[in-house]
């Protein structure tokens, strides 16, 4: 497939592979942090690690969006469908995470609630208009990757008088995740970034240039192909290597350095920043995450059904927090892969293919039994 | 036989009701004027409550299967068909020859006749051209709302072939993995016509009966240790449930699994890896190494086959993983599917 191939080229990749060992110092390691599920997906999927030196460690960020939603904001979506009865919307991964009380989604679906699976805004409009007489809330969640399409849902939704029509927003930003990595106490050590593709075609690279200024980290943003991330990390290393920190593009192909000022316009005319966030794992971070403006505030579900967050503190023995803060490794975890499973997940980070266990456990935990 | 009904059975405009479930009048003459009539053979003509079946010598092999597929036509097919082919194949990976066919209907009330009519023509033209009658039938109806216009349940009897051991336990380290060709187009068939998804791309569904390419590979090759066709769940299901039973492990080269560009595409566009959508026209066969090419060459003899390729070998693991070198070089495990890809494809 034109564009798909020619970034999954084996002869390619284990040119890139050697221009990497040939580019590491002996003496020195490397911790580079894929930011995005889609890159930890892509390195798990595509055995990227077998390419790289072991002076090479890559540590999965917390740019999963289901990932990092808190136990609280799901247990909203469920009284909304369970209580309300109202259709919830929402994209499928989302559907898994678990909720309080033994629920998700999914599990509220089964015991009756109206929950669909949709594959973008413009399917949730549609639901909400063939079914004028129920309330339909989309469960709107992500990076700025997703952003864009739900305000543009939202302006739709006011421009045809979609009464019926509601978002539980918990849109969430990148740049603020990456600023609480960096700035915790107890963090973990990085000499640099795999960047952001998608985020970064709607942001631009430019968000990124102050980890490089203040922090004094590389960044390097990438493609979710395979010959994408190896590539980013050779750009890492070089950067490393001379003592450079800077924000280079290697998806070059969709990314500039002010990204896509429509989508941006677009997502500054329906929303605003939230004083803080509650991410699972990060902690509340303040101006992380998005809400609808006061002009949209008949879409906010929230203030709609009077559906107010209320913190739940994650499984004790889930180690979620951790791995998505680069501390511990899924394999780390002592639930990993016993109580939590893909069918059984216990902690956000076992859900979706792009947060770290899932990827982990179905596509490289073979690599654990041969040690 | 003279017909006690006043006027025919309404095929153009006419809709399923209660009272052709029954067992009155109105059953008999859908009975009689679509299925009877469609799916002729001299077993449904004796009208009885079952077939009477000359028994063949050796062992017999049965399968079942539910079809409750969605929506009822896609490209390439629809659920009469599938649910000709579907048992039928049930009944091939096992290494027999399908005889017979039986099959239950629950229709829903309101379903229009003229699709009903157009399944089960369908349905008796995969049974024709696969040489397997539908022997038996049962109608049921269930009212507005308790089921999706149509479910077919079908089973089919075969015989096996004389000295043929083919099982889900009996991969053996060292042993060739084969596939009959490209993966993914039945569900990916399915996937471009749902309702809310539609999308436009040249899929077209792989469902086919395939006990004559089983027979051509078992005359070529009587030493074939496990054969299964690659359903629900795909490739990469089929063969971690092989492995399981066998107690080995599967190792898979990517670059010999052939995907179509349309069904790369559309599973790049959702987010799918075609190694888990369903086919229902390839098979997955496990064989001595010194029995793989003429295996292949049999495959290659049958249009069925035409495109089938050796993706990789069955070795000693205790663990029983799959796992694939991936185009790039690198390795990944190819595990059981978790939770649900695709719902009601077949």
């Amino acid at each position: 497939m034109k564009y798909i191939d020619e970034f999954r080229d084996g002869d390619l990749a284990r040119g890139l592979a050697a221009a990497i060992r040939a580019g590491t110092e002996a003496t020195r390691e490397y911790r580079f942090m894929e930011f995005c599920g889609g890159h930890t997906h892509a390195i798990s999927r595509y055995g990227i690690i077998d390419l790289l030196p072991e002076s090479v460690r890559l540590i999965h960020g917390p740019g999963c969006p289901v990932c990092v939603l808190p136990i609280g904001r799901i247990d909203q979506a469920v009284r909304l469908a369970v209580e309300r009865g109202v259709i919830l919307a929402t994209y499928g991964d989302t559907l898994r995470v678990p909720a309080s009380h033994l629920l998700s989604l999914l599990r509220a679906k089964a015991l009756g609630a109206d929950v669909r699976m949709v594959y973008s805004t413009t399917d949730a409009l549609c639901v909400a208009r063939t079914h004028p007489d129920r309330e339909v809330v989309f469960l709107a969640i992500g990076f700025e990757t997703t952003t864009p399409p739900t305000a543009a849902a939202v302006l739709k939704a006011r421009d045809e008088g979609l009464g019926n029509f509601s978002i539980l927003c918990d849109h969430v930003l990148t740049p603020a995740a990456m600023h609480a990595i960096l700035a915790a106490p107890d963090g973990v050590a990085l000499d640099g970034f795999v960047g952001p593709a998608h985020v970064s075609t709607v942001i631009g690279s430019a968000p990124y240039e102050t980890f490089a200024d203040v922090y004094g980290k590389p960044v390097v943003i990438a493609g979710f192909e395979p010959l994408d991330v190896m590539r980013a990390i050779h750009m890492l290393i070089l950067q490393v290597n001379a003592g450079r920190a800077a924000v280079e593009n290697e998806f070059t192909r969709a990314v500039t350095r002010e990204g896509n000022r429509k989508a941006q316009a677009l997502m500054a005319q329906v929303f605003e920043l939230r004083d803080d966030f509650e991410w699972r794992g990060l902690g509340t971070i303040p101006h992380s995450a998005l809400r609808l403006r006061a002009e949209f505030c008949d879409f906010d579900a929230e203030l709609r059904f009077d559906v107010r967050y209320q913190p739940v503190p994650d499984n004790k023995a889930c180690a979620c927090g951790e791995i998505l803060r680069g501390i511990k490794r899924p394999q780390d975890c002592r639930i990993f892969g016993t109580a939590c499973t893909p069918e059984n997940p216990i902690g956000s980070c076992m859900v979706s293919s792009e947060g770290a266990c899932a990827a982990h456990y179905t596509y490289g935990r073979f690599r654990e039994a041969a040690a | 036989m003279s017909a006690p009904y006043v006027r025919p059975l309404d095929l153009k405009r006419g809709r399923v009701d209660l009272s052709h479930g029954s067992g009155g009048r109105a059953m008999a003459q859908l009975i009689e004027e679509l299925f009877a009539r469609e799916l002729a053979n001299p077993y449904l003509a004796q009208g009885d409550d079952g077939a009477r079946l000359t028994a063949p010598a050796g062992r017999l092999v049965m399968a079942t299967d539910a079809h409750v597929v969605s929506p009822l036509f896609f490209p390439g097919g629809d659920i009469g068909s599938l649910a000709v082919h579907g048992t039928i194949n049930d009944v091939a990976v096992m290494g027999a020859d399908p005889l017979y066919l039986a099959a239950s209907f629950i229709l829903e009330e309101g379903f229009a006749l003229s699709e009903l009519a157009r399944i089960v023509a369908s349905m008796a033209a995969a049974s024709r051209e696969a040489s397997v009658p539908v022997v038996a039938g049962d109608t049921k109806v269930v009212e507005r709302g308790k089921g999706d216009g149509v479910f077919i349940a079908t089973t089919c009897v075969g015989v096996l072939r004389p000295g043929v051991d083919c099982s889900g336990a009996n991969a053996r380290p060292g042993d060739a993995v084969l596939l009959s060709g490209a993966i993914g187009t039945h569900g990916m068939a399915i996937m471009s016509v749902r309702e809310h998804l539609s999308f436009d791309a040249p899929i077209v569904s792989d469902t086919a009966a395939l006990h004559r390419l089983v027979a051509a590979l078992l005359t070529a090759v009587p030493d074939v240790h496990v054969m299964r066709d690659a359903t629900r769940g795909g490739v990469a299901t089929t063969l971690n449930e092989i492995a399981h039973q066998s107690g080995v492990g599967i190792r898979l080269r990517e670059e010999a699994i052939a995907v179509p560009p349309a069904v790369e595409a559309a599973c790049e566009l959702l987010g799918l890896d075609p190694l888990y959508v369903a086919n229902e026209g390839k098979l997955v066969i496990i064989c001595p190494p010194a029995s793989a090419q003429a295996a292949l060459t049999a495959l290659h003899s049958h249009p069925l086959g035409r495109d089938a390729t050796l993706i990789g070998q069955v070795e000693a693991d205790v663990r029983a993983s799959v796992q694939m070198q991936t185009r790039l070089g690198g390795r990944r495990m190819v595990d059981w599917l978790s939770g649900e890809q695709l719902p009601r494809i077949c």
